[in-house]
């Protein structure tokens, strides 16, 4: 076996870690620091259910060698509430009604994260083209680009608990 | 966990040719998202992979003398498009590649791979092929460039011996200066899906005349192909509906399509000859042309 050693910040916390150069990031994510909202869905990277924000942008973590997260900035959605108060994207999925199973919801949550902390604006279409890369089995997707979109409106107002710059 | 039986990493281009020749049975590994998708699938058993992931002389856009766009092979697809230099220069490879799987497809995969990959169906190729991209290549003291035509040599199988590495993609300024293009890939979904055809017309328009057309097709043959008869019949000739039918009927000419589980050949002639017209059209538009 062989294995590395990695330094990386997971939800703000920093971790060190002995990895084994076979692991994607999902199975540390997941089998190592017990962050069991990051997804196993289909593994090869195209259901979406795996996704983290990596340096603030999503990626699938099971198409994505632990090794490489060294130095990296990971956010997963157990990160997201502070303080028992939800993030404005989890809130928005709330009251959209946006979740059915949930299965797909944390990597739903992370991509519209991104999204909100971007300095685009976008437009409907442009949101299903930047959600595109998940899928759901419950085929809610009605409520989630509603729950994206509310999210979004927000942008302008600011988080009082969160503005986002914190988690760079 | 994936079935990885050895794994070294390089810093520098140097560094992953040297190790390249070190061992004849390493694999390179980029993005990863289709040297894991084989690992998962078992079709690369015991790999022993040079990761060049983290090879920062690999990554980025930028102009070289003589105005040559020169993007790195370890480029993501959602770095080019995000690029000003491409929205600027080259919006047409931008709006390709923005084609390619889903977002986080896009933040992970390198244009860089998908060309060397030297599958038919890749969204950047069909684009290269008609901006007449040439390929940086590095070997051990030596450096090559291939015209990107002469890279494909057939289905996944492209001119890079072991010990090479693709490091940019270039694109000289008069193959980008004054054009207009536009890609059209068809598939079954508009998201996560491989391309059933690829099709890319890149032209420069003097009022309504044609002055320069290049049409470049994926998944139209066993690699990506040009159709020059089609360019040559249009060049010189002023837009009207009967060269539209023209570079249709002509371009079903120069394709060789197979019947695979996705689409049957007779299916894909048709897109060749509708998609050709419409992404003639298309760059034709975005030139400011209108059809009588």
């Amino acid at each position: 076996m062989m294995t590395r050693r990695i330094v990386f910040t997971v939800n703000r916390q920093e971790h060190m870690l002995e990895v084994d150069v076979r692991e994607s990031l999902l199975d540390v994510l997941r089998d190592r620091l017990d962050l069991t909202g990051v997804k196993k869905g289909c593994s090869v990277g195209e259901c979406g259910a795996c996704t983290v924000l990596i340096d603030g942008e999503p990626f699938d973590s099971c198409i994505y060698l632990a090794v490489w997260a060294d130095g990296k900035q990971i956010r997963t959605v157990e990160g997201e509430a502070k303080d028992g108060k939800l993030s404005k994207v989890q809130a928005a999925f709330l009251e959209a009604n946006a979740v059915q199973c949930g299965f797909c919801t944390p990597g739903l949550v992370m991509t519209t994260t991104a999204l909100t902390e971007s300095d685009h604006s976008y437009t409907k279409q442009e949101i299903k083209k930047e959600l595109s890369g998940h899928m759901c089995r419950c085929t809610g997707y009605h409520n989630i680009i509603k729950a994206a979109e509310k999210a979004l409106q927000d942008k302008g107002e600011q988080d009082h608990d969160c503005c986002g710059k914190c988690h760079q | 966990m994936y079935d990885i039986a050895k794994y070294e990493e390089a810093y520098t281009v140097e560094e992953a040719i040297a190790l390249l020749q070190a061992n004849p049975q390493a694999v390179i590994i980029s993005g990863g998202s289709d040297v894991l998708i084989k690992l998962h699938e078992g079709q690369l058993p015991d790999a022993q992979l040079i990761s060049i992931h983290g090879i920062p002389e690999l990554k980025g856009i930028k102009l070289e003398a003589g105005q040559t766009i020169a993007i790195g092979a370890g480029t993501s697809f959602s770095q080019i498009s995000r690029s000003d230099i491409i929205q600027q220069h080259l919006p047409v490879l931008g709006e390709a590649v923005s084609m390619v799987g889903g977002p986080q497809i896009r933040n992970i995969g390198t244009i860089g791979g998908n060309v060397c990959n030297g599958v038919t169906s890749a969204d950047s190729a069909a684009t290269l092929f008609a901006l007449n991209a040439k390929l940086r290549i590095q070997g051990s003291n030596t450096e090559r460039l291939v015209a990107i035509h002469d890279f494909y040599q057939g289905p996944g199988k492209v001119d890079l011996a072991h010990g090479e590495i693709l490091t940019a993609i270039l694109i000289t300024k008069e193959n980008y200066e004054g054009y207009n293009g536009h890609y059209i890939k068809y598939a079954m979904r508009n998201a996560m899906d491989i391309a059933t055809l690829g099709c890319t017309a890149v032209g420069k328009f003097i009022n309504n005349q044609v002055t320069d057309f290049r049409l470049a097709l994926g998944v139209a043959g066993p690699t990506p192909l040009r159709c020059y008869k089609t360019e040559e019949i249009a060049k010189g000739r002023l837009v009207d509906q009967t060269l539209l039918a023209e570079i249709g009927k002509t371009a079903i000419t120069e394709v060789n399509p197979r019947t695979s589980w996705r689409a049957s050949k007779e299916f894909r002639l048709q897109l060749v000859e509708e998609l050709s017209k419409r992404a003639f059209l298309e760059a034709y538009r975005k030139a400011g042309g209108e059809v009588k």
